[in-house]
């Protein structure tokens, strides 16, 4: 491994990117009209049931548990439950044992069940709670980030060397001393940087006007999003391994991407799917990427809480990169 | 074919040695048992029309593709990996970088080799100072050759691969093209190049060597092929200043208004027709070069 060389197709491929002002733009421009979009159209709280969290409810006698429209959702720890209320997960919290009740302030749906509370338990101590409310433009941020994130590596990497092989800039470099390797890690770190560049500056610049939930670390958000973006560059490296048809990789970059688009959690989470679908979005490196996030944004977990993901993240880059650099062809060997 | 049999003392003056290369894609013998030396300092030439097997053979001798079998030697030794660093290649057809300047590609080519030329003596050798500061996508044809021819110099190589280096050029920018050769060639580089211009080659090389479908039809230097095929020069005449008993009598051709009068002795010729009192207004004299050369060889013209 050669720095001199590395460096040098590294700061040419970023000056190509930065340079190329369509592309530049559209990359800024996509995920912030995608968010504008859907908070707008999902500002209305969709939620029809409320939930309320009962702490230990097989020892709880009361009517209140009867009623129509609520969905009561156990909980053996106060602790958990409380958190969850935070983040509006449930509308209101109840433990009949000792007599007390949490509201969460900020939320319109906790006031009317509390309304509904009162009229039939009037000597419980009542206790607050002040999560800020988590709207859907929060919810689906990382699913954008990510989605962006996804088609900037795939196409950004896969779309590129193709070109390149096509046009011989591949075959030109070959007959310099530069290595494969070199090359491809270039390649690779570049792809990191401007990716990782272009997300910070749409989370950044939108937080300014949508003040995003955050509980998490943004450490810990930062190092997911790398994990996510290394795994799925080296996915867009190995599906643009060989071809040397712009056609083929157009389509196989889309046959690669839609299912992470449909199936990785962008839009919706996969929490009532079939199972078989489950197991499908495992495989997908966008499914780790947002979950992750999603969980360090809303839950407020660690890396270590969210080793599931970031392991098969790792994994997944291993196995990518490993099969990418052995199939790699620079020319198009006639 | 060329060569083979030489002495040890001559060998070692070989930079290249190209032994019975083949080069097989599905069934098609894009290059056949193809054997050739190239001295130190010389200009090669690699003519032929297109899908010769030209660029298949120089490709093969840069590294670039492995050939089916046979074997190249660099002075006298296996090709190595680190020959990247002691050659200069121009590709027939290279894209280069989009939104990187002329002075931003040769940074980043400098940075690929070890042992690199001072930039400001590529820029006047190669004549790049009006457009350093242009983007790549911007140049026109000329530019973007010299540019090429740059980055083929870059690292200041003994042996530089030109591939139809001036292929789609206009006529002004070719020459220009061949003077920088020229000046690379008296700096007793060994430049390998290969093109289906015959003028080109007459300029250039040294030493040429024909192909046509993947086999070397000739090789030698182009005079030494011009006299051993043609010991005849030509000499045209407009038709209707020559006697058409002169014409029938001495079985002259007419061809496009011309008669054409191919002749070993031109001063018995030129009595003959003084004596025969034809006006010599419109004369025309002219040497067979490379063009006639192939025509003849191969019975069929460049096929452009």
């Amino acid at each position: 491994m050669n720095f001199k060389r590395f460096f040098a197709v590294f700061r040419a491929r970023n000056i190509e990117f930065f340079r190329d002002r369509s592309s530049l733009g559209w990359n800024l421009l996509f995920p912030i009209l995608m968010l504008v979009g859907l908070s707008f159209v999902f500002s209305g709280d969709g939620k029809a049931v409320y939930k309320v969290g009962v702490v230990n409810i097989a020892s709880v006698q009361s009517t209140f548990i009867e009623t129509r429209y609520v969905e009561f959702i156990d909980y053996e720890d106060k602790s958990s439950a409380t958190l969850k209320l935070e983040q509006h997960a449930i509308d209101f919290l109840v433990d009949f044992s000792d007599k007390s009740y949490w509201v969460n302030q900020g939320s319109p749906n906790s006031y009317l069940i509390e309304k509904i509370f009162i009229g039939q338990h009037t000597d419980f101590k009542r206790l607050e709670t002040n999560g800020k409310k988590i709207r859907y433009v929060d919810w689906v941020l990382p699913g954008i980030l990510g989605m962006n994130m996804m088609f900037s590596c795939l196409f950004g990497v896969g779309y590129v060397i193709v070109r390149y092989r096509k046009n011989s800039v591949l075959k030109r470099l070959k007959a310099t001393p530069l290595s494969a390797f070199e090359f491809v890690s270039a390649q690779l770190v570049s792809r990191i940087f401007i990716v990782m560049f272009m997300s910070s500056v749409v989370y950044i610049g939108c937080n300014f006007f949508f003040d995003f939930y955050m509980l998490g670390s943004y450490f810990d958000l930062f190092m997911i999003a790398v994990l996510g973006a290394i795994s799925l560059i080296s996915l867009g490296l190995l599906v643009a391994s060989r071809s040397k048809s712009e056609e083929l990789i157009g389509g196989l970059l889309n046959l690669t991407s839609w299912p992470m688009m449909l199936l990785s959690g962008v839009w919706f989470s996969l929490e009532g799917a079939p199972n078989a679908v489950k197991v499908l979005a495992d495989f997908l490196p966008l499914t780790h990427l947002v979950s992750g996030a999603r969980k360090v944004i809303t839950e407020g977990a660690t890396l270590a809480d969210i080793s599931y993901h970031v392991m098969a993240l790792l994994i997944m880059s291993a196995f990518s990169l490993a099969l990418g650099s052995y199939l790699f062809s620079w020319n198009t060997d006639r | 074919m060329t060569q083979v049999q030489e002495s040890p003392i001559e060998q070692k003056n070989y930079v290249i040695e190209v032994s019975n290369l083949v080069k097989s894609y599905k069934g098609v013998q894009a290059v056949d048992n193809v054997s050739f030396t190239i001295a130190k300092g010389h200009c090669f030439g690699l003519l032929g029309p297109n899908g010769a097997g030209k660029t298949t053979t120089i490709e093969i001798m840069e590294g670039i593709i492995k050939p089916t079998s046979g074997q190249v030697l660099y002075s006298g030794k296996a090709m190595s990996k680190d020959i990247s660093q002691q050659i200069g290649i121009q590709f027939q057809s290279t894209a280069l970088q989009d939104f990187l300047t002329v002075q931003e590609t040769l940074n980043l080519f400098t940075a690929f080799y070890d042992h690199t030329l001072p930039h400001e003596q590529l820029i006047a050798l190669c004549d790049l100072k009006d457009f350093l500061e242009r983007d790549n996508r911007l140049l026109s044809g000329g530019q973007r050759q010299r540019l090429l021819l740059a980055l083929a110099l870059i690292n200041d190589p003994e042996i530089i691969f030109l591939d139809e280096p001036t292929t789609g050029l206009d006529p002004q920018a070719r020459r220009n093209f061949w003077q920088l050769i020229k000046n690379i060639k008296a700096q007793n580089k060994t430049v390998i190049l290969t093109t289906h211009y015959m003028d080109e080659a007459e300029q250039l090389c040294d030493e040429v060597v024909i192909m046509d479908r993947g086999e070397i039809i000739e090789s030698g230097t182009p005079n030494q092929l011009l006299a051993k095929h043609f010991q005849k020069v030509f000499i045209y005449l407009p038709k209707e200043q020559v006697p058409q008993a002169l014409i029938e009598k001495n079985q002259w051709i007419i061809e496009n208004g011309r008669v054409e009068i191919s002749t070993k002795q031109v001063e018995e010729t030129i009595s003959l027709l003084i004596a025969s009192q034809v006006p010599l207004d419109g004369l025309q004299v002219k040497s067979p070069n490379l063009d006639d050369l192939f025509l003849k060889l191969t019975g069929h013209s460049l096929r452009e």
